[in-house]
C-alpha cells in the first residue's frame, strides 16, 4: 500500500512533464514558448493569448529568434534579461522561491506525518481494569439500577 | 489552547498583515532587471532628419535621460510640461525615442506640444524597446558617463520624480 | 426616487441585521425565549428588504436609469433587456448587492427549514449570519453603494464591457455566489456549536445538507464560469490559474474536504475539531475571494474596477469574521473530547487522508496565488505564478487522492482488512488499468499520461459501482456519492483527453479556401457583415467537412462594441460528445484574407458534463430522507437498522 501510494505521487509528475511531441512545427514552438510568457501590458494573459501590441511584437521576435536556431531556453532568457524573472509563467528555482516550489511537497509531508501522529494517537488500547475496578464497573452496570 | 489552534491563528494574522501590505503595492508594476547594467547600445535614424544616425556611443562620458515617447500615447502628455521645464534648465540633456510611430505623427505631435529633445530618434517596429524592457509608454532612464543604466522611471515624470529622484541622481553621476 | 428608496431599504436592512445579532447572540446566551423569538421574523425582514434593494437597483437598470451612476457605468440604452438586467451584477457594487441578496435568500431558507433544530441553535446560527450581512451592508452603505447618484446625469451609459454580454454572465455569477455565500451557513453552524460549546455528531448532522447544497452550488457556478470563458474568450482555453478563478477554486477543495469530514463526524462522531476548522476555512477562503478580486491586490483579467479603500474594508471585515471565528476556535476546543477510535485502514483513516490531499491541494493553490504578493511585499523581487507551475504542481497531489476514492466508500468504519479490500477491489483495479492503458491508442498515438488518466476515471467508475455489489437497495445518500464519484471520472476523462490530444492551426485564408485538421477540412465560404444590436460584426461561413462529408456550417464572428470600441472574437463551436469543433475568426489581413484559428477539442464537454454530475450527487445526497423533516422519525430509524 506504501509504495503504491509513493508510485502513484511521482508517476504523473514525471508523465506530466516534458512529455512534447516529436518535431513540432514552427507555430506550436512559438505557440509553447508564448503561453510560459506573461503579457505585461494586460491583466494576467500570457503572450500566447493577448493581442496587445507588446505581445503580438514580442511573439515575432520569438518566432525570428527561433527561425535563427536558438533554443527555447535562450529565447527565454532573452525575455528575462530584458523584463526580469516577472515575465515567466513559470518561477524560476532560486532560493527564494524555494518555498513555492517545495511548498506543495513540503504540505503533503506535513499532512501525511499529522495523519500517521492521528491514526498512532487512536490506536492507543484501552487501559486494562484492575480487579477492583472490574468489579465496581459490574456493579455499576449490572445491579445498579436504582 | 491547543497548539494546533494557536498555529492556526498565528498563520491567519501573518496572513492578515501580508494582504494588508499587499495593498500598498503595486502588482502592475515590473521593475526593470537593466538598473545597474549597460544600456543596450543602438544606432537610429534620426526622427527629424532619417539620412543621420545616432548611436549611444556618442554619449559616453556624460549623463543623459534617454525618454521613450509617442504620438498615441496618453500619459505622455502628461510628463510633457515637466520635460519642456527640464530642457530650459539644461540640467541634463533628453534624448527621445519615438516608439512605434510613424514619423509624421511624431514630428506632428512635437510641433503641436514643444520639443524638449535634444534629439529624437524612431523605433517604428519597437525592437530596441524590447531591448530596453518597455512595456508601457512613456519610460524614462537615466544613464551614466559608462553607458550604465542607473535608474528606470516606470510611467510620467512628475515634478516630484524629477526634483527628489531624477535630479539629484544626475548630479550625483555627474560627479562620479 | 426609486433608487433612493433602494439605498432606505439598505439601511433599514442594516438596522435590522443588528438587532437581529444582538438578540439572537444575546438570547441564545441567556436562553431568553422572547429574545430568541426575534431570530427567524427578523431574518426573513432582512432578506425581503435586501430583495426590494436589489428590485429597486433592477429597475433603474431596465429603465435606462443614467442619473444612477452605477448604471451609467455599466449599462447602455441600446443593450439587451436581459444584458440590462445582469448588468446590476456587472460591476462591483451590484455584484456586492448579490452577495447580500444571496445571503438573504439563505438566511430565509435557514429560518424556514429549521423547525427540528434547537432554539438556540437556529438563533445563534441567524445571529451569525446577521452580523455578516450587517458588515457587507456597511460596507455597501459607506463605500460602495450601487445607488449613488450621477448629476447631471448622463445621457447614455458606457455599456456593459462586452466580454459580460453573454447568457453565461446571467448565470455564472449567481450560482457562484449561492455556493460562496451557502458555506456561510456552514461556518455559522460551527460558529455557534462553539459559542454553545456542544459540538457532537448531531451538529454536524445539521450541517451537513446546508454545505452539500452550497458544494453543489458552488461546483456548478465554477463549471458555468470555466464553460463560459471557453466559448466567450474565442481561443479555447477554459481554465488558466488566475487569482480569481484560484479564489473560488479554494473554497471549492475546502468545502469538498469539509463534506467528507462532516461525514465522519456525523457517524462516528471523530474529527470534530478538525471539521469544525474547516467549516471556518471554506467560509473564509470564499471572504478571501472576495477581498481578492476588490482590493487590486493581485492582476487579474477577473478584478472589478478598484479602489484601495475598498480593499481596507473587506480586510477588515475578513480580520473580523475569521480572525473572530478562529479565536472562538482557539477558547472553546480545548473542551472537546476525543473522537471514536480507528485502525490505519478503515473508512475514518480513508477520508482523512482525502482530507489530507485535498487540503494540501488548497494549500498549494493558495501558496502559488499569493506567493508573488508575498515576495514582493518582502521586497524580494518580483515573479509570476501562472499556469505552468499549477500543472506541474496540482496534478501529483490529485492522483493519489482519485486512488484512494476507489478504495475509501468500501472500506469499513473503525476497522478494514487490507486484504478484504484487495479481494473486493481486485477485478476493478485490473480491468481498469489494462483498459486505461490500452484506450489511448483509440484516441490517437499513445501517450502514458493519458493512460493514467483513464485508469484513474475507470477505477473511480468501477470501484464505485462494486459497492452496490450486495445490492441495489441503497439509500440515496450513498447514490449520492456513487453518482458524485463518477462526475469526478467523467471530469478527469475529459481533462485528460484534451490535454493530450487538443489540436490547433492557424491559417491567413482568403473566402475558397480552407485548412485541414485533424481529419477535418475547415473552408472559408466568405465573409458578410452582420451587425447587432450594439455592436458591428464580420461574420465568416465556415463549413466543415470529413472525407469530404459535411459535418456542419460555423458561423465565427468578429465584433466590435460600438461604446467602448474593442474589438471582440465570438467563437463557433460545435460542441458534440466526443470532440467539438472551435472556430474563431481573428483579424482581416492583407489582400482579403482573415486569420482563422481552427481547433479541434477532444472529449471537452466531459469536463463540464463531469461538473453537473457531481452537483446531481450533491443534489441527490443533500436530499436523502434522514434530512427531511417531515418524514417520520420511526421510518427513519426503521432504515438505518436495515
Amino acid at each position: 500500500m506504501n509504495r503504491l501510494f509513493w508510485v502513484l505521487l511521482v508517476v504523473p509528475f514525471l508523465a506530466g512533464r516534458g512529455l512534447a511531441d516529436n518535431q513540432p512545427d514552427l507555430d506550436q514552438r512559438v505557440a509553447a514558448i508564448a503561453a510560459e510568457l506573461r503579457c505585461l501590458v494586460c491583466q494576467n494573459q500570457s503572450i500566447a493569448e493577448s493581442n496587445a501590441d507588446l505581445a503580438v511584437d514580442l511573439r515575432r521576435q520569438i518566432r525570428e529568434q527561433l527561425k535563427e536556431g536558438r533554443s527555447e531556453r535562450d529565447v527565454l532568457d532573452f525575455m528575462v534579461q530584458r523584463y526580469g524573472d516577472f515575465v515567466l509563467y513559470r518561477p524560476p528555482l532560486k532560493a527564494s522561491t524555494f518555498l513555492l516550489w517545495g511548498g506543495p511537497f513540503l504540505l503533503l509531508v506535513l499532512g501525511i506525518f499529522l495523519l500517521a501522529r492521528k491514526i498512532r494517537s487512536v490506536r492507543r488500547p484501552a487501559p486494562q481494569l484492575s480487579e477492583a475496578e472490574r468489579a465496581r464497573a459490574a456493579a455499576l452496570l449490572g445491579t445498579g439500577k436504582e | 489552547m491547543s497548539a494546533r489552534a494557536l498555529w492556526v491563528l498565528g498563520i491567519f494574522i501573518a496572513l492578515v498583515m501580508l494582504l494588508a501590505v499587499g495593498l500598498t503595492l503595486n502588482p502592475r508594476e515590473v521593475p526593470s532587471p537593466l538598473v545597474g547594467k549597460a544600456a543596450p547600445p543602438f544606432e537610429l535614424p534620426l526622427l527629424r532628419d532619417p539620412d543621420k544616425t545616432f548611436t549611444t556611443k556618442e554619449r559616453l562620458g556624460s549623463v543623459w535621460l534617454l525618454n521613450v515617447w509617442a504620438s498615441w500615447c496618453v500619459s505622455c502628455r502628461e510628463e510633457h510640461p515637466v520635460l519642456l521645464e527640464l530642457a530650459k534648465t539644461g540640467a541634463v540633456p533628453v534624448y527621445g525615442l519615438n516608439y512605434k510611430d510613424r514619423r509624421e505623427d511624431g514630428l506632428r505631435w512635437l510641433a503641436a506640444y514643444g520639443d524638449p529633445y535634444h534629439l529624437s530618434v524612431v523605433d517604428p517596429q519597437g525592437r530596441i524597446g524590447i531591448d530596453y524592457g518597455v512595456y508601457g509608454v512613456p519610460e524614462t532612464y537615466v544613464i551614466d558617463k559608462r553607458g550604465v543604466i542607473r535608474y528606470k522611471q516606470i510611467g510620467p515624470v512628475t515634478r516630484e520624480v524629477l526634483a527628489q529622484k531624477i535630479l539629484p541622481l544626475v548630479g550625483q553621476l555627474s560627479r562620479e | 426616487m426609486i433608487p433612493e428608496l433602494g439605498q432606505v431599504a439598505l439601511s433599514l436592512a442594516l438596522a435590522v441585521a443588528l438587532f437581529l445579532s444582538a438578540t439572537s447572540l444575546y438570547g441564545a446566551q441567556r436562553s431568553s425565549a422572547s429574545l430568541m423569538a426575534f431570530s427567524r421574523p427578523a431574518a426573513q425582514g432582512l432578506a425581503l428588504l435586501v430583495a426590494f434593494a436589489f428590485g429597486c437597483l433592477v429597475r433603474s437598470f431596465v429603465a435606462n436609469d443614467f442619473s444612477v451612476a452605477y448604471v451609467a457605468m455599466n449599462s447602455n440604452s441600446a443593450l439587451p433587456l436581459h444584458y440590462r438586467v445582469a448588468g446590476a451584477w456587472g460591476g462591483h457594487e451590484g455584484s456586492l448587492l448579490l452577495w447580500t441578496l444571496m445571503l438573504g435568500v439563505w438566511m430565509s431558507a435557514v429560518s424556514l427549514f429549521s423547525r427540528h433544530l434547537p432554539e438556540e441553535m437556529t438563533a445563534r446560527v441567524l445571529g451569525v449570519m446577521g452580523l455578516i450581512s450587517a458588515g457587507f451592508l456597511a460596507f455597501m452603505l459607506f463605500t460602495s453603494n450601487p445607488f449613488d447618484r450621477l448629476l447631471p446625469a448622463a445621457a447614455d451609459g458606457r455599456d456593459l464591457n462586452p466580454l459580460l454580454q453573454d447568457p453565461g454572465m446571467v448565470l455564472h455569477p449567481p450560482m457562484l455566489y449561492m455556493g460562496y455565500v451557502g458555506f456561510s451557513v456552514a461556518f455559522s453552524f460551527a460558529v455557534a456549536a462553539l459559542l454553545a460549546g456542544r459540538l457532537d455528531a448531531t451538529w454536524a448532522r445539521w450541517s451537513r445538507p446546508w454545505t452539500t447544497v452550497a458544494w453543489m452550488f458552488l461546483t456548478v457556478g465554477i463549471a458555468l464560469g470555466s464553460g463560459w470563458a471557453y466559448y466567450e474568450l474565442g481561443w479555447g482555453g477554459w481554465w488558466f490559474w488566475d487569482p480569481v478563478e484560484n479564489a473560488s477554486f479554494m473554497p471549492w477543495l475546502c468545502g469538498t474536504a469539509l463534506i467528507h469530514s462532516l461525514a465522519v463526524t456525523e457517524k462516528r462522531g471523530a474529527f470534530r475539531s478538525w471539521t469544525v476548522l474547516l467549516a471556518i476555512f471554506a467560509f473564509a477562503l470564499s471572504l478571501l475571494g472576495t477581498f481578492l478580486v476588490r482590493s487590486g491586490v493581485l492582476t487579474s483579467v477577473h478584478a472589478f474596477a478598484v479602489d484601495p479603500k475598498r480593499g481596507v474594508f473587506i480586510l477588515g471585515l475578513f480580520a473580523l469574521f475569521v480572525g473572530g471565528a478562529l479565536a472562538l476556535y482557539a477558547w472553546r476546543t480545548a473542551r472537546i473530547g476525543l473522537g471514536g477510535s480507528f485502525s490505519a485502514v478503515s473508512r475514518e483513516s480513508l477520508l482523512l487522508s482525502n482530507n489530507v490531499l485535498l487540503a494540501a491541494a488548497a494549500g498549494t493553490v493558495f501558496l502559488g496565488t499569493l506567493y508573488p504578493l508575498a515576495l514582493d511585499a518582502l521586497g524580494a523581487g518580483k515573479i509570476s505564478v501562472g499556469p505552468p507551475y499549477f500543472e506541474t504542481v496540482f496534478a501529483p497531489l490529485m492522483a493519489p487522492a482519485l486512488f484512494l476514492m476507489g478504495v475509501g466508500p468500501l472500506a469499513r468504519w473503525k476497522h478494514s482488512g487490507l486484504p478484504e479490500l484487495a479481494v473486493l477491489l481486485r477485478w476493478a483495479l485490473a480491468v481498469s488499468f489494462v483498459l486505461g492503458m490500452l484506450l489511448p491508442l483509440a484516441l490517437g498515438t499513445w501517450k502514458p499520461m493519458v493512460g493514467f488518466g483513464l485508469f484513474l476515471a475507470l477505477w473511480i467508475v468501477l470501484s464505485s459501482l462494486t459497492t452496490l455489489r450486495k445490492s441495489l437497495r441503497q439509500t440515496r445518500a450513498h447514490y449520492g456519492m456513487v453518482v458524485a464519484h463518477i462526475g469526478v471520472a467523467v471530469f478527469v476523462v475529459g481533462v485528460t483527453v484534451v490535454k493530450g490530444y487538443d489540436a490547433e492551426k492557424d491559417a491567413a485564408l482568403r473566402p475558397g479556401e480552407s485548412l485541414e485538421l485533424g481529419g477535418y477540412v475547415f473552408a472559408l465560404e466568405g465573409i458578410a457583415n452582420a451587425n447587432g444590436p450594439n455592436y458591428q460584426a464580420a461574420r465568416a461561413t465556415v463549413s466543415v467537412t470529413r472525407d469530404g462529408k459535411p459535418i456542419t456550417v460555423l458561423y465565427p464572428e468578429r465584433r466590435i462594441y460600438t461604446v467602448q470600441q474593442n474589438p471582440m472574437t465570438e467563437a463557433a463551436i460545435d460542441t458534440g460528445l466526443t470532440r467539438d469543433l472551435y472556430v474563431s475568426l481573428g483579424d482581416p489581413l492583407e489582400r482579403g484574407a482573415w486569420l482563422v484559428k481552427a481547433q479541434v477539442k477532444p472529449f471537452i464537454d466531459w469536463i463540464w458534463g463531469g461538473c453537473l454530475v457531481m452537483a446531481l450527487g450533491g443534489l441527490l445526497a443533500a436530499t436523502d430522507r434522514r434530512y427531511r423533516f417531515n418524514v417520520k422519525k420511526e421510518t427513519i430509524l426503521a432504515e438505518a437498522r436495515a
